[in-house]
């Protein structure tokens, strides 16, 4: 079976398909989108299944010619790393999907085209993380802004137009900056590499340590503006905030992971030096990123924006683990990178269904608001807790990871991440209570959306979703195979011996047995 | 030389001459017919006579590649150099001419298509708005284009400096009366011909000028004595040198770089828009073409020290036209803006020479051609009842009127910013790889930069078609002829299957960057 390109090509059929059902038709449109992204999802599984955990380090390999006077080719291939990130994607897409129902109706625009545009989105998603070929990466990873653009533009009620009108060219602009500077660092790569995109091939060449740093630094910014890291985060809170909740969701539920996933895939293995000489200001940053976002998350006032913030501090961890050079902090950053999708994606979904029903995203319009909707407070607050990393959910065990990895190379970063995690504590706890406890804001009262509680459409929405973080708090293992062989091909080159560690619970069976 | 000197006849080789005469025999009838064909059936006639014409020369330029040996590519005494690259540069602008010549000839936009009936009567008056309302326009803009390509293909052909002015002046002085014959906005238009003749006049005498200092230097004009003279010529080098600073300065000119481009957005925004469409396609291959034959043919002895200099020329064509078409509120002139910065995007994969900084402006220059006119076509159909209305915020809102319209113009604009999976990217990649295989790394970075800001502009015009709401003077828009569809669909399938399928066209142009000296 050909899983890789079928997963990439499936769902840009799909939104294809679903872009021509007319205006007038967008029941149509909704179902027909929903099987698609339960057909990619059909075929995630199939993926997941034929990956083989131990075995080499990119499986799945498919390749196409494309433009063979410049060693570029259709390839696909995924390690553990990747799997993952497409399996979330496949399983977020649909509940998404579910869980923007009406979301389309809202804007006065064409519903068809919505939900063509979040197929869209989830291909060119699926597209740079089963791409092989470093051009057909960077062709995902430019060509992803445009659904999402349009749907940051178009279809995010919540704010004023003009409000969203700027976070949608300020997404873009932040992005393209980004793409350009990786552009120059693909065409240099290019030129010193020897003509070739392959990125098997390319792992073994040698850079000189000039080009290496600069090459580095290309794709390093584009990276860091995507996950984003601290000082380039600025537009993720106002896209955040623009965005509708679902696609918010997969904005930055996957899409920015596409930056951590990069540095992983990119950065480390082909400029390993280099990764070494900027790691101390990738961890600088990093950690700045934690304590900032961590204290304007708590000074927000808008929901969506509260959680975006919320984001760039994990993207904090995330860093903080990848730049450690260990592998349990490595393999702790990936499992983090699952983990922060689903809480992340649920806390946005959550939020979403309140600002839905009070048709505002501001904290201080709630207030009480548990009394009237139990269940969904209920969810909230496990969603909440999911994002403050407490034990027995899934985010703490990611978490715990990157720090105990940290910790055994570096206490003093270890010892400040640990304070981001009181302030996530700070931030969770007086958003939940600002909003679903406390005296009941007499306005929700006169609200008759206030009233009705979870549906059945977002329960199976939250469902599986909650299911899965807890499963994963208790029994991370199914994951960490995947990934552990993963982090250790991946750290491989810029560990230093000193360094070296066995990774958590790596069932040690040879390649390729 | 003696006293019985006998001139020798130089041997001409007519297959290999046979485009450029056939357009130019073709233009003539197309003057013959303005004077004997009834008024009525002019615009179709001539229509069709240039179309043949030109795919008939685009034929025997075909039908000629096969067939093109080093040996026999040079004809009438060396003066003309019909090798492969000028084949293919020949080959490309006639298909550009092909696909602008179909909106020369649309009529169902406007009644009596977008030129207007005699240029010469008094802007204003009362004769003037008769003959915009009512009278059908020019048709000697058929002969004046054929012309204009006949001019361009000899120029790019051009083994020889005084061929080279000759064939410039040829295909610059129709064009600059193609831009004086807008139906609406007749006293833009009128101002744009005249600045661009003028301006066009001076950059001429550069030419000349540079032209009289290299012979100064060789004794010669051909580019092969002058090769073989760098470097064993008794003369100063200084004159040399200051020789091709003046042809470049003339070359340049057409090619719209800075600092000598400002001629640009006034005659882009004024001409008829279907000439500014094969303004911005023709003469960008055909001032290229030459740029590049000039330098790896003539001057190339000089071990490419004039790198830095139009290195230079490079960043400064790239920042200004980034950054001024940022401020633009006209899409015509925000278009022009982008063509200049294109100018500079395109020195770069000049200056990255070699067979790789040769064959990537070879694509970029088809590319960027298709998009061009493309675009130019896409503005041509946003009209009013004071024709076409080119000013950025009366697009507002035209996303929710015509989504179709917005969604191509959107897909445009994408490759315009060189976004993958269009022709931009493709190009762009191209002529930044060959910058950096030359060790310009500094132009490419450069490039980085003003691809950047150039985005700026292209999303905002995304933003004011699709996120903003309609407005009271929005326009609609028209539905465009059989022509029009026609040269938009060309150039928006080119831009696509060169995004996603460059190959062969990669193929073609490494193939044929061989200039034969």
């Amino acid at each position: 079976m050909k899983y890789l390109s079928l997963l990439t090509l499936v769902p840009l059929v799909g939104a294809l398909t679903v872009a021509f059902v007319p205006r007038s038709k967008p029941e149509l449109a909704k179902r027909l989108a929903l099987i698609w992204s339960i057909v990619v999802l059909a075929v995630g599984v199939g993926a997941w299944v034929a990956y083989k955990p131990n075995g080499p380090r990119l499986q799945l390999l498919e390749s196409y010619t494309w433009i063979p006077q410049w060693g570029a080719k259709f390839s696909f291939a995924v390690d553990g790393i990747a799997l993952v990130m497409i399996a979330l994607i496949v399983l977020l897409v649909p509940l998404v999907i579910l869980a923007s129902w009406h979301d389309a109706e809202k804007s006065k625009r064409s519903v068809p085209a919505y939900f063509a545009l979040l197929l869209a989105l989830e291909g060119t998603m699926i597209g740079t993380f089963t791409s092989a070929d470093v051009l057909l990466f960077y062709l995902f990873f430019e060509v992803m802004l445009v659904p999402m653009y349009f749907i940051i533009g178009s279809f995010g009620t919540d704010v004023p137009a003009k409000q969203r009108q700027y976070a949608a060219v300020k997404f873009f602009l932040y992005s393209l900056v980004g793409g350009l500077l990786m552009l120059a660092a693909v065409i240099g790569m290019w030129v010193y590499g020897g003509h070739t995109f392959d990125w098997q091939t390319l792992t073994n060449v040698e850079f000189t340590t000039t080009v290496q740093r600069w090459l580095f630094l290309g794709f390093f910014v584009a990276f860091a503006i995507k996950a984003p890291f601290f000082p380039f985060h600025t537009w993720l809170p106002d896209a955040g905030g623009a965005a509708p909740a679902g696609a918010a969701a997969l904005l930055v539920g996957v899409m920015d992971k596409v930056g951590t996933f990069g540095i992983l895939r990119y950065c480390l293995p082909l400029f390993p030096e280099a990764s070494r000489w900027f790691a101390p200001w990738a961890i600088g940053l990093s950690l700045v990123g934690i304590i900032y976002a961590a204290l304007v998350a708590i000074g927000q006032k808008d929901l969506k924006r509260l959680v975006s913030y919320t984001s760039i501090a994990h993207f904090g961890f995330i860093g903080v683990g990848i730049f450690a050079f260990t592998y349990q902090a490595g393999s702790g950053a990936v499992l983090y990178m699952v983990n922060h999708g689903l809480a992340t994606g649920l806390l946005f979904l959550v939020v979403g269904m309140f600002v839905a029903r009070r048709g505002s995203t501001l904290v201080t319009d709630f207030g009480g608001a548990g009394k009237l909707l139990p269940v969904l407070a209920g969810v909230f607050f496990i969603a909440g807790m999911a994002s403050l990393a407490l034990p027995g959910l899934a985010p703490f065990v990611s978490e715990f990871l990157v720090l105990i990895g940290t910790f055994t190379v570096n206490k003093p970063v270890a010892v400040i991440a640990t304070v981001g995690i009181i302030l996530a504590a700070a931030y969770v706890l007086w958003m939940i209570q600002r909003t679903t406890q406390g005296n009941t804001n007499p306005v929700l009262h006169d609200l008759a959306p206030m009233k009705r509680d979870l549906s059945l459409r977002e329960g199976i929405v939250v469902a599986p979703l909650i299911v899965l973080l807890i499963v994963l708090g208790f029994y991370p293992k199914p994951v960490l195979d995947v990934i552990n062989p993963a982090v250790e091909y991946t750290l491989s080159d810029v560990v230093t011996p000193e360094r070296a560690d066995p990774a958590p619970a790596t069932p040690t069976v040879e390649a390729g047995k | 030389m003696g006293e019985d000197f006998v001139l020798e006849l130089p041997k001409l080789d007519y297959a290999a001459l046979a485009p450029m005469l056939i357009l130019f025999g073709a233009a003539c009838l197309g003057v013959l017919i303005e004077a004997f064909v009834p008024r009525a059936a002019r615009n179709a006639v001539q229509l069709v006579l240039g179309l043949l014409a030109l795919i008939g020369a685009l034929v025997a330029v075909v039908l000629r590649a096969p067939h093109v040996t080093d040996a026999n590519a040079q004809t009438a005494a060396r003066a003309l150099s019909i090798d492969q690259a000028g084949l293919f540069l020949q080959g490309s602008i006639l298909v550009l001419a092909i696909v602008s010549l179909l909106l020369f000839g649309e009529r169902t936009l406007e009644n009596g298509g977008p030129f207007v009936a005699q240029a010469a009567i008094t802007v204003g008056s009362e004769l003037d708005r008769n003959q915009a309302a009512k009278q059908p326009g020019a048709t000697e803009v058929y002969p004046l284009a054929l012309f204009a390509v006949g001019g361009m293909m000899l120029f790019v052909t051009a083994n020889d400096l005084l061929v080279m002015f000759v064939a410039l002046e040829v295909f610059s002085l129709p064009l600059y009366l193609l831009c004086a014959l807008a139906r609406r906005k007749r006293l833009l238009s009128q101002e744009a011909a005249l600045k661009y003749f003028l301006l066009g006049a001076y950059a001429s005498a550069f030419f000349l000028f540079g032209l009289a200092l290299v012979y100064g230097y060789a004794g010669a004009v051909d580019f092969r004595s002058i090769h073989a003279s760098i470097n064993n010529s008794p003369n100063d080098i200084i004159l040399l040198i200051a020789g091709l600073a003046m042809l470049s300065i003339g070359l340049l000119f057409k090619a719209a770089a800075a600092p000598f481009h400002v001629w640009t957005p006034d005659v882009y925004q004024g001409a008829p828009t279907p000439i500014t469409a094969f303004m911005a396609a023709c003469t960008k291959v055909a001032a290229f073409g030459a740029l590049a034959r000039v330098l790896y043919v003539g001057f190339d002895g000089l071990g490419w020290e004039f790198t830095p200099v139009l290195g230079v020329i490079a960043v400064l064509t790239m920042l200004i036209g980034a950054i001024l078409a940022v401020t633009q509120t006209d899409l015509k002139r925000l278009l022009a803006y982008s063509s200049i910065a294109n100018a500079g995007y395109l020195l770069v994969g000049v200056l990255g020479g070699g067979k790789e900084g040769l064959s990537s402006m070879l694509f970029y220059l088809v590319a960027y051609g298709f998009l061009v006119i493309a675009a130019f076509a896409m503005l041509t159909l946003v009209r009013d009842a004071d024709g076409e209305a080119t000013h950025l915020a009366r697009w507002a809102g035209l996303g929710k009127r015509s989504p179709l319209f917005a969604g191509v113009f959107t897909f445009l604009l994408l490759a315009f910013a060189g976004i993958p999976l269009t022709s931009g990217f493709v190009a762009k990649f191209a002529v930044f790889g060959a910058g950096i295989a030359g060790n310009q790394t500094w132009l490419v970075l450069f490039g980085v930069l003003s691809s950047i800001i150039l985005a700026f502009p292209y999303l905002r015009v995304v933003v004011m078609m699709w996120l903003s709401e309609p407005g009271e003077t929005t326009p609609s828009v028209s539905i465009p002829g059989a022509l029009t569809s026609t040269a938009l669909m060309i150039g928006v399938l080119v831009t696509l299957v060169l995004g996603v399928w460059p190959t062969p066209l990669i193929d073609l142009t490494t193939n044929v960057s061989n200039f034969i000296r």
